[in-house]
């Protein structure tokens, strides 16, 4: 008990000490600036840069998290504060079972949906043509991936108000809206700022969802109507050839050491200020 | 007129309005699945293996992934509970609540569930060449039952806290030792909980992709031993929609319903799991 306790700690940095031990070849045949600033990704010439598909990660995960939010925020002070049980029994559910589709079906109901809503609406509505398989493809299909994690972890730091400081909120004369506004929103600032992060780190490292969709061009994209190629994306892409060209193998390493590095900061990050918050009312 | 009422007013048609459209966007999920896919499903399709060129839009059907997927999803679950169940308990019975150590290893744990699967695929595969195993269905197994445990530990952690301290002390004072105490009282009161864990899980693993695309091969094979390469529902429906023919694509998206069909299976099931949990802590 106490190994295998010991073991899914020491998994962590198993991960981190592996992908490391992988990505120190690149590392030491290319430069910094090669690897991260530069546009080239020529593996056959032995050129590995990876800013197209770090901008394109980062860029999916804006959109995303810019559409999900503010809709999270919503349902979740409505779930929170205004809803009737019998809406809450009924919602709860359904966000569970979207919080269990698998990424490919978000993935293929994107092609079926909003790939040409992109296509036929969106991009014409900009005075632009577009495949549909844009950044903002991948975001909207992001932003429905993330719902359920942003809105659970919400609902559990609105939990955490104390039922006394909105009375004291009700009871100087402050609406109910007033009260969401200027007392819960405020107390629960690090809380919602926590699940934003959370959201956005599951974002960060979805694959088979926004590969399907994304359009997988290798360049920097400008506008949401550009396609892009996620980091997610080049090493779930190239697998299968990447044991032929020497240091490629290495090079995807190293992709899947920042998506790892980067989702373990923010996670850490936030699940200590959840952990902060719950003690604080225990 | 009042500001703050009419503030409030356009606020509450906005959460409800917001509420509405997460909803609409599972139905808009299902409903488009199960429109492209409903037509192209067959008996056929869910009884047999790949033909030659399957791929082709030649006859045959999607069974090798099906099993595939229930033999990695199995195979990783029972593995992780093994591991995982021993965990939890440790976390709970061995360490008081209130332990720094318990607590390290939850944020640990949290921080893991956060990781992305195709990092656990790479570092599986990364496993694999350390320890010369080709890509299989072993392989595919190892790599996702690392990408449970977390969800599974905490899972059943979160049951196991619910054990009311009187009856692990009732335990004790009769004179049971914390393994027969962890077993025997603790495992029991919690098991519907530790069903839901094992669905939860289950349900994860046969939907992900990522972390067995490097690690469990795939074929139009059923594996008939560890070693042999296994493919897997997730991988068959964005292998058979990446081809340009319609035929192909089409029985991609029956597949797609497949899987969602197996999903939403598991989710009523682990409904019904913590339906009786609940009615088990009330009795306590």
């Amino acid at each position: 008990m106490k190994g295998l306790t010991y073991f899914s700690i020491a998994l962590l940095f198993l991960i981190l000490i592996g992908l490391i031990y992988k990505s120190v070849p690149i590392l030491k045949e290319t430069s910094f600036g090669n690897l991260f600033f530069s546009t080239e990704w020529q593996p056959l010439k032995m050129k590995f840069g990876l800013l197209p598909f770090i901008i394109s990660t980062l860029y999916v995960t804006i959109v995303a998290v810019v559409i999900s939010v503010p809709l999270c925020l919503l349902t979740a002070i409505y779930l929170s504060e205004y809803a009737d049980k019998r809406v809450i029994a009924f919602v709860n559910p359904l966000i569970d079972i979207l919080a269990g589709i698998p990424s490919v079906i978000f993935g293929i109901w994107g092609i079926i949906e909003v790939v040409p809503l992109v296509r036929d609406y969106i991009a014409p509505a900009f005075g632009t043509t577009s495949s549909g398989y844009t950044i903002l493809t991948g975001g909207i299909v992001l932003s429905i991936m993330i719902f359920p994690i942003i809105i659970h972890v919400l609902l559990e730091v609105f939990e955490t108000i104390p039922e006394d400081l909105k009375n004291a909120s009700l009871s100087v004369g402050a609406t109910k809206w007033q009260t969401v506004k200027l007392v819960i929103l405020r107390k629960a600032a690090p809380g919602v700022i926590s699940a934003i992060v959370l959201g956005l780190s599951r974002a960060f490292g979805e694959t088979l969802a926004v590969l399907m969709v994304v359009g997988n061009v290798i360049m920097i994209p400008i506008s949401p109507l550009d396609p892009g190629y996620p980091i997610t994306a080049l090493i779930a892409n190239n697998y299968g050839e990447m044991m032929s060209i020497p240091l490629y193998d290495s090079a995807l390493m190293l992709a899947s050491l920042i998506l790892f590095v980067i989702v373990l900061v923010f996670n850490f990050i936030s699940r200590r200020i959840l952990k902060n918050i719950e003690r604080k009312i225990a | 007129m009042n500001i703050n009422k009419v503030e409030e007013g356009i606020f509450k048609v906005l959460m409800k309005t917001s509420t509405l459209l997460v909803l609409v966007s599972l139905f808009l999920i299902i409903y488009s699945i199960l429109q492209k896919g409903l037509p192209s499903l067959s008996w056929a399709m869910i009884t047999q293996t790949p033909k030659g060129g399957f791929f082709l839009g030649k006859g045959g059907g999607i069974l090798n992934a099906i099993v595939g997927s229930l033999y990695l999803a199995g195979g990783s679950t029972i593995l992780g509970l093994f591991i995982s169940l021993p965990v939890a308990l440790y976390l709970n019975v061995y360490r008081t609540k209130t332990s720094q150590f318990a607590d390290f290893t939850r944020l640990c744990l949290d921080v893991l569930w956060g990781i992305p699967s195709i990092v656990y695929g790479a570092f599986g595969f990364a496993i694999m060449l350390l320890i010369g195993l080709k890509a299989s269905l072993l392989a595919g197994i190892i790599t996702l039952t690392l990408m449970v445990i977390p969800i599974m530990v905490r899972a059943m952690d979160e049951v196991i806290m619910t054990v009311p301290k009187g009856l692990i002390d009732a335990s004790y004072s009769l004179g049971a030792t914390k393994i027969e105490t962890s077993i025997k009282v603790v495992s029991k009161q919690v098991l519907p909980g530790i069903l839901t864990a094992v669905l939860i899980s289950f349900g994860r693993s046969i939907g992900d992709a990522a972390s067995v695309l490097f690690t469990s091969g795939f074929t139009d094979r059923i594996p008939t031993s560890l070693m042999q390469p296994a493919a897997n529902l997730p991988l068959a429906i964005f292998f058979q929609l990446s081809t340009p023919i319609p035929e192909v694509q089409d029985r991609a998206y029956a597949s797609a319903l497949v899987l969602t069909v197996i999903i939403l299976l598991i989710s009523i099931l682990s409904r019904i799991a913590t339906k009786k949990f609940t009615k088990h802590k009330s009795l306590v």
